[in-house]
């Protein structure tokens, strides 16, 4: 890890526009624990608004999190100036995935238990499940959005049709999707804590050892992209 | 000392190739890399720098290649051509982090000798974003010397600075350079490259059209066959004591007045066209060369 790239990461996430829809995901799925939880009665709207905060909210914040934190300077070239330095490769792509992954749990994955709580304050066990689920799909999500965001400048536009298309409309007609679906490993810990959320059927340590590798080998390959990354000239 | 040897190297993208076949090597002093637009410049630097891996051929620093070399930072400072996208850090700030990065020993008192240089250390408070086009250059400067590296690659470094600091860095390139460093800049301006480097490298087209020093350029450049319009008050008898002087190869009427002169040596024919028009008694009007332009002097170059 090395701090200087952490605060510059840092600095790069906050300071932006990104920021700031980064804080408003969240902040439009509690005001939508809110309302349903005063217009409907005891925990109705309560899957409904979890699985929307789940497949939706989360994947949608870690998209923006890891892009931002290397998006903008590989597609500028700016990332350069990281680059032109004695510092492993591996480390710029770790100490950018933490900043990245800090921002998910917080603003993706802590949102879940909060709405949770928010949702049906009888049962915290289940709001921790969905938390704990969401921070486990969500560090596997950041990690992937990284390498994503290392491979190509069009991250944001292939991370959201993978969200959207793979994890949600595919993985909810094809069964056998949830073998190879982040999300579906994420609920997989969370039914382990709270049976209340739908088991997937995979196995937790399916589960916890799909979402390291693909964690592991995603920020790998970050290092080796900014190993490799190539500056293009104007001309 | 450190030394930059580029072996047959090339780069392509595709179809495209932007550097062809070059071998050149960049020793202790200032090289400039000079050539038009498009030459291929920025892509010879980035190959230099790691940034580009080549197609074809070898570039090594000291005899290691360069390209997924990450060690090879601590003795090179490369000021790219890019923009500074960390306009919410102040300069400071983002000399300091590079200094950082470095892992220097008192980063602090890096950023400031560095800042010191470039003499930006009373605006390095302020934030990137309000800084100008000079201004930026300089801080970016700064970040590549934050660790007295060895050898100092920029990428059109006086794009944009105004005249005042353009004198200073170019001064303080020539003392980098005298100081033994390696210091390779890329410029499309024949004469700022020849205020400062002593040895010239030149680029057309991806390929490496001539290199020496900067006397031998400036002579391969105008010790070429140069095209002028020449208008006197008598064109028919101009044209007839123009064609009889040897540094004159040809010689046409212009339908709209004037005389079209081809010129194999400039140097000759500026001495006699005047003592030529003296003696036949015309008086010139007007001198106009018709192809000047830095592109068909690079042409030429090639061609020849």
């Amino acid at each position: 890890m090395n701090p200087t790239i952490l605060r510059l990461s840092a600095q790069a996430l906050l300071g932006r526009r990104r920021g700031v829809v980064l804080v408003l995901i969240p902040a439009v799925l509690l005001v939508l624990a809110v309302v349903v939880q005063a217009l409907t009665d005891d925990a109705v709207g309560y899957d409904a608004v979890l699985h929307l905060g789940f497949t939706l909210a989360l994947p949608l914040v870690a998209l923006l999190a890891a892009t931002a934190v290397l998006g903008p300077e590989v597609d500028d070239g700016s990332i350069v100036y990281l680059l032109s330095k004695p510092v492993s490769r591996h480390v710029i792509a770790a100490s950018k995935y933490v900043v990245a992954w800090a921002a998910t749990v917080v603003l993706g994955a802590l949102p879940l238990l909060v709405a949770g709580l928010v949702l049906d304050t009888s049962d915290p066990r289940q709001a921790i499940a969905w938390g704990v689920g969401g921070a486990v799909a969500g560090t596997a999500y950041t990690a992937l959005f990284l390498g994503l965001a290392a491979f190509t400048r069009h991250a944001v536009v292939i991370g959201l049709l993978f969200a959207l298309l793979w994890e949600g409309v595919l993985g909810n007609v094809l069964d056998g999707i949830r073998w190879v679906a982040i999300g579906a490993w994420g609920r997989e810990v969370a039914t382990e804590i709270s049976s209340k959320v739908p088991a997937q059927g995979i196995g937790l340590g399916y589960a916890v050892v799909a979402a390291a590798l693909v964690t592991c080998g995603s920020l790998w390959f970050t290092g080796d992209r900014l190993r490799s990354f190539t500056l293009r000239g104007d001309e | 000392m450190s030394v930059i040897t580029i072996d047959q190297a090339s780069r392509w993208y595709g179809n495209v190739v932007a550097v062809n076949g070059i071998s050149m090597t960049v020793r202790p002093g200032v090289t400039g890399l000079l050539g038009p637009n498009g030459a291929g410049k920025t892509t010879l630097i980035a190959l230099m720098s790691g940034f580009v891996a080549p197609s074809a051929g070898t570039v090594t620093l000291d005899g290691e290649p360069i390209w997924r070399h990450t060690d090879a930072y601590r003795t090179i400072g490369l000021v790219p051509e890019r923009e500074l996208s960390f306009g919410y850090l102040t300069g400071r700030q983002f000399v300091l982090a590079n200094a950082e990065l470095h892992g220097l020993a008192d980063p602090g008192a890096a950023a400031e000798r560095a800042l010191e240089v470039v003499e930006m250390t009373e605006p390095a408070g302020r934030r990137i974003g309000t800084y100008s086009k000079g201004m930026r250059q300089r801080v970016k400067l700064a970040s590549a010397l934050v660790h007295d590296p060895s050898v100092l690659l920029l990428d059109e470094p006086f794009n944009g600075v105004d005249p005042r600091q353009r004198l200073h860095l170019m001064s303080l390139l020539r003392r980098m350079g005298a100081e033994g460093r390696t210091v390779l800049f890329s410029s499309h301006i024949l004469e700022e490259v020849e205020q400062v480097a002593r040895q010239i490298e030149v680029m057309v087209s991806g390929r490496h059209a001539a290199s020496g020093d900067f006397g031998q350029i400036r002579r391969l450049m105008t010790d070429r066959p140069v095209q002028y319009v020449v208008v006197g008050d008598d064109d028919r008898a101009l044209a007839g004591a123009l064609i009889a002087e040897p540094s004159v190869v040809a010689v046409a009427l212009r339908r709209a007045g004037g005389v079209d002169v081809s010129v194999s040596d400039f140097g000759a024919f500026t001495v006699r066209l005047p003592q030529v028009a003296r003696q036949h008694g015309i008086r010139i009007l007007e001198l106009t060369p018709t192809d000047e332009s830095l592109e068909s002097v690079f042409a030429y170059l090639v061609g020849g």
